[in-house]
């Protein structure tokens, strides 16, 4: 789906556009804890979360998060919008729960990232 | 190249700049994207470990060689009474209030060890921690990055 299709279907504002909206969303992560969002192994991921911590946009930048979606109407601090525009990655917030978010999107051709489970790690 | 960033215990609102500006650092260098995204990660779980649990904060430490990349992370307490145990996936000593913010998952130092090709932790009570993480540097797989920066 291209970003503009997510922001219809999700009924989401943009708080920062980012690159651009006809950007490719085909993989999500959805998680609240940074930690895990940490473990991923995919790194043309989308992340949907209800964290709206200034943190989440520096694991953004360090993961190559494509994107990220707040869910539950949550909106991350002016500073974090600025610095998500400054970085090129889009924010979207939408006031569904993280499941109907998962849900909606999976519907519609959105697939989970790869993530090593756990009970793989050495 | 090298790069020392020093980390203060509790400052949580600034948590995850310096692995950001860390991971923008190497690749301004000329890391490739796979390599300076694993030190990030590695960085960032640093660099919050400080943050929580430190008594004086610390330091992350980068040093980068033609072959590797070194991360350092050191602090002078308390150090880690079960290491093993730290080493646990989901095991966590972290408080409440840390966890409230998103953090203490148990995944920390198990991401360290996994985004790593050599791993050496020591820590002793009273005397502190010091994590020592090798990266081996490799070039980009086109078909695996997805994004340049």
């Amino acid at each position: 789906m291209q970003m503009r299709d997510v922001v219809s279907l999700v009924e989401a504002d943009v708080l920062a556009a980012g690159a651009r909206e006809d950007l490719l969303i085909d993989r999500a992560y959805a998680v609240d804890l940074l930690s895990d969002v940490l473990a991923l192994t995919d790194e043309r991921t989308t992340l949907i979360t209800g964290n709206v911590s200034p943190q989440v946009i520096r694991v953004a930048e360090i993961l190559n998060v494509i994107a990220v979606i707040f869910v539950r109407g949550k909106r991350p601090s002016p500073a974090t919008v600025a610095r998500a525009e400054q970085l090129g990655i889009p924010l979207m917030s939408t006031k569904k729960t993280m499941f109907e978010t998962c849900g909606l999107l999976y519907g519609n051709g959105v697939r989970p990232c790869k993530n090593r489970p756990v009970e793989s790690m050495e | 190249m090298r790069f020392v960033h020093q980390i203060k215990p509790r400052d949580i609102e600034h948590g995850g700049i310096a692995s950001a500006q860390i991971k923008r650092e190497l690749r301004e260098g000329g890391v490739s994207a796979h390599d300076a995204r694993r030190a990030g990660i590695v960085a960032f779980e640093g660099e919050m470990n400080l943050i929580v649990y430190s008594v004086r904060g610390g330091t992350v430490e980068v040093d980068v060689y033609p072959d590797s990349i070194e991360i350092v992370v050191e602090d002078d307490g308390p150090g880690i009474g079960d290491i093993d145990l730290a080493l646990t996936p989901g095991y966590s000593t972290a408080p409440d209030w840390a966890t409230e913010l998103g953090f203490g998952a148990g995944m920390g130092l198990p991401n360290m060890q996994r985004n790593s090709d050599g791993f050496e932790i020591h820590s002793h009570m009273g005397t502190g921690t010091r994590i020592r993480c090798r990266i081996e540097r490799r070039e980009d797989d086109p078909a695996r990055t997805g994004h340049s920066a």
